[in-house]
């Protein structure tokens, strides 16, 4: 296999993804946010509430749109470019993926049509029922894609079958309630939830700098900076927790984020900065808090976290491990329907090990006959390049505080102040519109460069995972996707600015006329509603 | 004892291919008068409240629909995770092209009428077309060169290979036979389209649509009757060897021969018959209705041939669902390509649990939507609807 071929096939995914993500944590924020917004416009029956939750809405499914488009690409690239993966993991990694299809897309999708065309045709409640549908569908889906993706970082509830040559399923309550699927799900929700206030405040911020749409800018900061106050919160404190249980599931990981090259006594300094050295093994000009890493890594002051340097060690045993398995595992194959007992039972002992023998495939076709050179090679492949991970985290987590600050100070702002909000804390409520995206995707990158050189943790190397294509095939592919996707950018970003800048669509009057028309034709008076 | 063994593996195999086909028709019936609508746009809609009028009535629903496909993939993926990864990795430019046509056609129908420029809109309608058009065709030639059999091997590791380079590949999938699939499949997704805006919509419009309709219906009939004749003389079936019950899914496990035709079926399972009979049946009434001007009617018959016609193809096939014409002993079989026993059991209690809710909420949706667009429907409401 050419490793070309694998590296333009991961481009493609990590940027096919990260685009998909450029979209989804604003849907999974602001369905949640005009939901919201809907339930006050039905208990308080104000006009203004209406027009506040149609014009979100209106942003909400240019959004939205872009999000299930580029969600079929994702649906569908595993088979395409990582078929070795379907194959090899499908058993487990496809059943999520089908059940999001059941239980959040068609859930989401069947009702995003009423919700947008459902206005006439709905009483209120069931109109703002139909909007909680969509809402709860979308955060359904983040669910199960993340116990699938939880699953990539920490495989529970599979076994290895020697007959048909790919992981099975052995629990499937393991695979759902999967420690690290659960903290991802919640992180990754508290962070669209983040994404969508941030903008709802800026896009109000906006208004009130321009002094106008002043009640709707209003009464929106004042939701979005509620419910932004309490997501940054927990975005954080839920990022502790994933970081927490990557402490005892991807020892790796953890080491290489905070640049850990070797095991220190109980507790363990934090590295706030320093320069991470791949190649020498250490962290030049390292500012270290002592205590903290140890603290937040395992909640104790006794437990030891190891460093890169021993964890190498433990790589390279069991790699030595999965040898042993994989030779079973041959000779299975080569007896196959007659394999003795015992050949059976050594495949078993040592199968855990098995995607460790595999990282020496890149190297050498039957790892059997590798090198000692080669297996110390392939020990140190297990570590994630480490200063990209050190940096994208530090900006992610120095994200995450900021948004906690600036979501504290609205909210103080609305609640204390009588919504009086100095200018300088408007044009940095604007300034900082795409900064949970950048945070968002950073944390994409650290789970999932962190998890590298694996598609699953300890499973399936990545060099093995792709599909037999050509060079060719991919840049025919990546060539039209990035073509494709820039034009849909900016289409997509020119109609959000034409929406902002036209702002509500209809002014109170305007509305209060609709509302009571429609209230007569929910009545059956058809004769009495007059145009509109 | 464990709960899932209470169901032969092999049993929940043949319900897992049954729900296989249960998505596919659930997609072509309900996406595919999406993708029928599309291909019409701009035939059946001349003016610009015309095409508005042709858009808004797939507008509500489009985003459900297009669910059928995605999760068409993801049951794939569940259930026969060999099918998916040789399938997808093997039509790897026709599947792009499929999704490029899957992101293009939602942008669409969401942005096409959020401007007002001539320019702005006739891209989008054209976009629509495109959108339509070009993946109903490409479904059917994918499941015509399934029929003749795909090139692709499998190593002892179980990993894929398809035979061709990138150009060989792409164009290796447009013979003649699936090209004619490629005519069925699109011209059935055009009546079927035709006899929703027969249902949706008025005037002018409907008109056009049931004129277009009618005569995709006589082009579908006649290349449906056409194919199985091919079937019948120009094309070689498979056969499959002895197989172990409840056998681990690995296809290198059994022994695939070319010999005689797919129709052999027929002869060793006559009921089988049933689908194709549905298929004609089915078509033909729907393009009587067209004619006729009979609207509810017209789409349950379009529903009934598409859903024979599809049927068909699997039943002809079983239990064959992927053979390879290059190596046949990598053929994908029905006892030799699913998943595990636990995981088929998993996704049946799922499948059973939400089905019967999706199927509830959607009737409700085309309940609320019920009655047809009109152009002052779309004229007054510039706010609310595309």
């Amino acid at each position: 296999m050419e490793i070309g071929l694998v590296e333009l096939s991961r481009l493609q995914f990590a940027m096919t993804a990260m685009y998909h993500f450029l979209f989804v944590p604003l849907t999974l924020g602001l369905s949640i946010l005009v939901a919201i917004m809907e339930t006050v416009y039905v208990m308080t029956n104000r006009p203004i509430w209406r027009q506040i939750t149609k014009f979100w809405a209106t942003l909400f499914g240019i959004n939205f749109v872009l999000g299930v488009a580029t969600g079929i690409t994702m649906e569908f690239q595993f088979g395409m470019n990582w078929s070795y993966y379907s194959h090899y993991v499908g058993d487990i990694f496809g059943a999520p993926l089908a059940i999001e299809g059941l239980m959040a897309f068609f859930l989401e999708a069947t009702f995003v049509g009423l919700m947008f065309f459902g206005w006439d045709k709905l009483s209120r409640v069931q109109h703002a029922v139909v909007t909680w549908l969509v809402a709860i569908g979308s955060n359904f889906s983040a669910l199960w894609i993340l116990i699938a993706n939880g699953w990539m970082q920490n495989p529970v509830g599979a076994v290895f079958n020697p007959d048909t040559m790919r992981m099975e399923m052995t629990s499937f309550f393991d695979v759902m309630f999967n420690e690290v699927a659960q903290a991802k799900f919640v992180h990754t929700v508290s962070a669209g939830y983040v994404t969508a206030s941030v903008f709802v405040l800026g896009v109000s911020a906006l208004y009130l700098l321009k002094d106008r749409h002043k009640e709707l800018a209003r009464r929106s900061i004042a939701v979005a900076s509620a419910f932004g106050l309490a997501a940054a919160l927990s975005v954080v404190v839920l990022g502790d927790e994933s970081g927490y249980s990557a402490s005892h599931t991807q020892k790796m990981k953890l080491a290489a984020i905070e640049a850990m090259w070797e095991t220190h006594p109980a507790p363990a300094p934090f590295t706030a900065v320093g320069f991470p050295d791949q190649e020498a093994r250490e962290t030049h000009y390292a500012v270290e808090i002592p205590w903290v890493m140890g603290l937040i890594g395992t909640r104790s002051l006794d437990t030891e976290i190891p460093g890169i340097n021993d964890l190498v060690k433990v790589s390279e045993e069991k790699i030595r491990d999965g040898l042993i398995a994989y030779d079973a595992l041959m000779q299975i194959r080569e007896t196959r329907g007659a394999t003795p007992q015992a050949v059976r039972d050594t495949f078993e002992a040592h199968s855990e090990n098995l995607g460790y023998a595999l990282l020496l495939k890149r190297y050498v076709d039957d790892p059997r006959e590798a090198t000692e050179a080669q297996i110390l090679q392939a020990a140190d492949d297990t570590v994630p390049g480490v200063a990209p991970l050190f940096w994208a985290f530090r900006l992610m987590v120095a994200l995450g505080f900021s948004f906690i600050a600036v979501m504290g100070y609205f909210f103080w702002r609305a609640s204390f102040r009588q919504m009086n909000f100095p200018r300088w804390a408007l044009y940095l409520g604007v300034a900082i519109i795409p900064t949970p995206w950048l945070a968002a995707e950073l944390g994409w990158f650290v789970a999932e460069f962190g998890r590298q050189p694996w598609t699953v943790d300890g499973v399936l190397p990545t060099a093995l995972s792709a599909s037999s294509l050509s060079v060719a095939d991919l840049l025919i592919t990546l060539g039209g996707f990035v073509t494709f996707y820039s034009v849909l950018f900016v289409i997509e970003m020119g109609l959000m600015v034409k929406y902002i800048r036209k702002g509500p669509f209809q002014d109170v009057a305007e509305t209060e006329a609709w509302q009571a028309a429609h209230e007569a034709r929910l009545r059956g008076q058809t004769n009495a509603i007059p145009a509109e | 004892m464990v709960l899932y063994e209470l169901i032969d593996l092999d049993v929940l195999r043949v319900i897992w291919w049954v729900l296989l086909g249960v998505l596919l028709i659930g997609f072509a019936l309900t996406d595919g008068f999406d993708m029928g609508v599309g291909a019409l746009l701009p035939f059946v809609g001349k003016t610009d409240v015309e095409r508005r009028v042709v858009i808004n009535t797939v507008g509500p629903v489009w985003e459900g629909n297009q669910v059928w496909f995605i999760l068409g993939g993801g049951a794939i993926f569940a259930a026969w995770p060999p099918l998916y990864a040789v399938s997808f990795s093997g039509f790897y430019l026709a599947m792009f092209t499929v999704l490029a046509a899957f992101i293009l056609r939602p942008v669409a129908f969401k942005y096409r009428s959020k401007r007002q420029g001539l320019v702005w809109r006739r891209s989008w309608d054209w976009a629509l077309f495109i959108s339509g058009a070009v993946p109903a065709l490409l479904f059917g030639v994918a499941v015509g060169n399934v029929l003749l059999g795909v090139p692709f091997h499998l190593t002892d590791d179980l990993l894929s290979i398809y035979e061709g380079n990138v150009l060989t590949k792409f164009l290796g999938l447009l013979r003649p036979f699936a090209l004619l699939a490629g005519v069925v499949s699109l011209s059935m997704l055009l009546m079927h389209g035709a006899a929703w805006l027969s249902l949706k919509a008025e005037g002018v419009v409907a008109e056009r649509a049931r004129r277009i309709g009618t005569v995709a219906g006589l082009v579908a009939l006649a290349g449906y009757a056409l194919a199985g004749l091919w079937l019948a003389f120009g094309v070689q079936g498979f056969s499959l060897g002895e197989v172990v019950p409840n056998g681990p899914s690995n296809p290198l496990y059994s022994e695939v021969t070319r010999s005689g035709s797919w129709l052999a079926a027929y002869a060793a399972r006559p009921w089988i018959a049933v689908a194709p009979v549905m298929g004609f049946v089915g078509t033909a009434m729907a393009i009587l209705g067209l004619r006729a001007g009979r609207e509810v009617s017209t789409l349950l018959w379009s529903k009934l041939g598409i859903t024979g016609i599809i049927a068909s193809v699997g039943l002809t096939m079983f239990p064959f669902i992927l053979p390879s014409n290059s190596d046949p002993n990598s053929s994908l079989t029905v006892w030799d390509a699913s998943s595990s026993h636990q995981t088929l059991f998993v996704m049946l209690v799922v499948t059973v649990i939400f089905m019967p809710l999706i199927l509830a909420y959607t009737a409700w949706v085309y309940k609320v939507l019920w009655g047809k667009v009109t152009e002052a429907d779309v004229t007054e409401n510039t706010d609310t609807v595309y």
